[in-house]
């Protein structure tokens, strides 16, 4: 019992979320580090078919209508009685709408510790480990994993959601739900984001702009750039909170994932929300007046100057040539 | 409507970060502490409430650098009252402590509706808001970017990924994470901070004992180094232009 790693499988609209396979893929490397079992939670209703690619020794599904769709308090009820029955060495969700608030929750219901923003779980000569991103991504926490159960949410970042498929299925255990009569949280509907003029997500070159664009105005110098290399504009989120472009520009966690030949940031400084969604890309330059700026460690060239100087220049010689 | 804020304060993230001879922990000595950017989201969707359907804003943070700055800006931008938790602050105080630190003081508040920002960049025990939810017993929903009330009840827009939005009805009194407020949040001269300076008071709440329990402890912290560093481009303007001309050719993307 104490040994094994529970992963809870955070799925939306009838899909596993790719955080899930990516928390297998890590759960994997701390169970057998300690000699434990990998073991899926799915909740949902009439969901079990979701069960099928999970890398998992087992799966454990609760089917309930009050499940069919995420809210914290039913995932809350449904997973305090498990955790505090079955004492897993460690259960990890998503740093994620759906992981997050429900972590939160069981920390203070269950007394058991949290750890969150994790980037890695395993186990060194048996002693499981967390490393915790924090800071934008320029600061990594390492310690032990508190006991006896610790509540983790994971980021993307070291382990690959392909790790965390297999097309053997593993056994599923239906589990009985608790009653969920006086939920206090209800999803009323979904409201599909509204479709851009370009989809980013498929574009080959895109001038990414961040906050060191620092005024709506200065945009212009972004597009001029990217019409002079013809690119399209995206972002990432305080230029879209600011209302300067609209949401389906938005690169990172909470917009839009993007694998583009090239992926010029420009005054981004590399926030793992940010990150997180453009390692897929083919190459990727920055442009960055700090030279500590964490998008210099995924990108493969940098420039470490003033984007107000570099990118009119550049725009100029591009027009040039 | 009642509503209390909770703010945080974070390290200045465009100030060059420190690990102290400890290994294990940040170096304080010249780190600069800012209001958590989710929570002035949070304090705006707060003061916008307020203008829209009455009532009164409190803002609640510990007492630690800069916290009267932040306060009094909070009182410029429109909320009512201001109180700082005093007394056993480090800069480095967990959420877990800090939330049940908050929660004594706003148990007496009696407040409808508790919002603060979803997560601070320096969250290692989880975000603020669900620790506190639980603590008073009261339901939450995080990554909100949106909140309209009806009588008992609130309309909240939750982010998921992709800007897809779940759009959900919660029972108050609730807790809600903010990630963004329905407008950027609003900016207020220098002159009406000070201003606030000298007719606003900050109430003082003084605490016994921060409890860190529930959270991690760090053995080492370390500055990552996710494969090699890019290949910086050198030299003056120009000459950078052309090597990025240059190198977009090699790309085949000019
Ligand atoms: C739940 C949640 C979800 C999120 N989802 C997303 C998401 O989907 N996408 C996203 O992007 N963010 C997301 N964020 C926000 C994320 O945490 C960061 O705050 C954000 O990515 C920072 O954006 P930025 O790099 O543009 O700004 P900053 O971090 O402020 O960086 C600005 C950079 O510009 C540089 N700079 C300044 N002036 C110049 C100049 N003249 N020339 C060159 N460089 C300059 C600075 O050195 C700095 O590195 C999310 C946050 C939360 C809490
Ligand atoms: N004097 C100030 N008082 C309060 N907030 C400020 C102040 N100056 C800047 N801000 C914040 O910074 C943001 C403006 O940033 P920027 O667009 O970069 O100038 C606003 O959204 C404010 O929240």
């Amino acid at each position: 019992m104490g040994d094994n790693i529970y992963v809870v499988i955070e799925h939306l609209q009838g899909q596993v979320s790719e955080i899930s396979y990516v928390m297998l893929a890590a759960g994997r490397a701390l169970a057998s580090g300690i000699g434990g079992e990998l073991v899926a939670i799915l909740l949902g209703h009439q969901a079990q078919n979701l069960a099928g690619d999970l890398a998992a020794d087992r799966v454990l599904y609760m089917d309930d209508p009050a499940l069919a769709e995420f809210t914290p308090d039913a995932y809350q009820l449904a997973l305090a009685e498990l955790i505090k029955t079955d004492t897993p060495r460690a259960v990890l969700l998503g740093d994620t709408s759906v992981g997050a608030e429900v972590a939160g929750a069981l920390s203070v219901r269950l007394e058991i510790p949290l750890v969150s923003r994790c980037s890695s779980v395993h186990a060194k000569e048996g002693t499981p480990k967390f490393v915790s991103q924090i800071c934008g991504g320029k600061i990594m926490a390492e310690g032990d994993l508190p006991g006896p159960t610790a509540l983790v949410t994971m980021v993307p970042g070291d382990f690959k959601a392909e790790e965390g498929q297999s097309d053997q299925p593993a056994e599923v255990t239906s589990i009985p739900a608790p009653s969920f009569d006086d939920l206090k949280v209800t999803l009323k509907q979904y409201i599909e984001p509204e479709v851009g003029d370009v989809d980013i997500s498929t574009e080959p070159i895109l001038i990414a702009v961040g906050r060191g664009i620092q005024q709506e105005a200065n945009l212009e110098l972004a597009e001029e750039l990217a019409a002079a290399l013809g690119g399209t504009i995206c972002a990432s989120r305080p230029v879209v909170d600011q209302g300067w472009l609209p949401i389906s520009r938005l690169v990172g966690k909470s917009g839009k994932s993007v694998k583009p030949k090239l992926f010029l940031a420009i005054g981004i400084s590399g926030a793992p929300e940010h990150v997180e969604a453009v390692t897929g890309s083919e190459t990727i330059i920055a442009i960055n007046t700090d030279p500590a700026a964490p998008i210099f460690d995924i990108a493969k060239y940098g420039a470490n100057v003033d984007l107000f100087e570099l990118v009119p220049a550049l725009t100029e010689q591009l027009q040039g040539s | 409507m009642n509503i209390v804020v909770l703010v945080k304060l974070v390290p200045d993230l465009v100030e060059e970060l420190e690990i102290d001879s400890s290994g294990a922990t940040l170096d304080t000595t010249f780190m600069r502490m800012i209001i958590n950017e989710p929570d002035e989201h949070a304090l705006e969707q707060a003061i916008i409430l307020k203008e829209r359907e009455g009532g009164e804003v409190t803002v609640l943070g510990p007492a630690i650098e800069d916290i009267d700055g932040v306060l009094f800006t909070a009182f410029a931008k429109g909320s009512d009252r201001l109180i700082k938790l005093v007394d056993g602050f480090e800069l480095e105080v967990n959420n877990h402590a800090l939330a049940r630190a908050f929660t004594s003081v706003i148990r007496e508040l009696n407040p409808d509706l508790v919002l603060t920002g979803v997560q601070a960049h320096n969250d290692l025990d989880g975000s603020l808001g669900p620790l506190v939810a639980e603590y008073l017993g009261m339901s939450y929903v995080g990554y909100v970017s949106g909140v309209t009330s009806s009588g008992d009840k609130l309309t909240v827009r939750k982010e998921y990924p992709g800007g897809l939005i779940g759009e959900m009805e919660v029972a108050i009194p609730a807790v809600l994470g903010i990630q963004s407020a329905e407008q950027p949040p609003r900016y207020v001269a220098i002159s009406k901070v000070r201003q606030a300076m000298k007719t606003a008071t900050i109430d003082e709440q003084t605490l016994t004992e921060l409890d860190p329990s529930g959270g991690p402890t760090v053995s080492q912290m370390f500055q990552p180094q996710v494969g090699e560093r890019a290949e910086m481009i050198e030299g003056d303007i120009d000459q950078i232009a052309a090597k990025l001309v240059e190198l977009f050719g090699d790309l085949g993307v000019v």
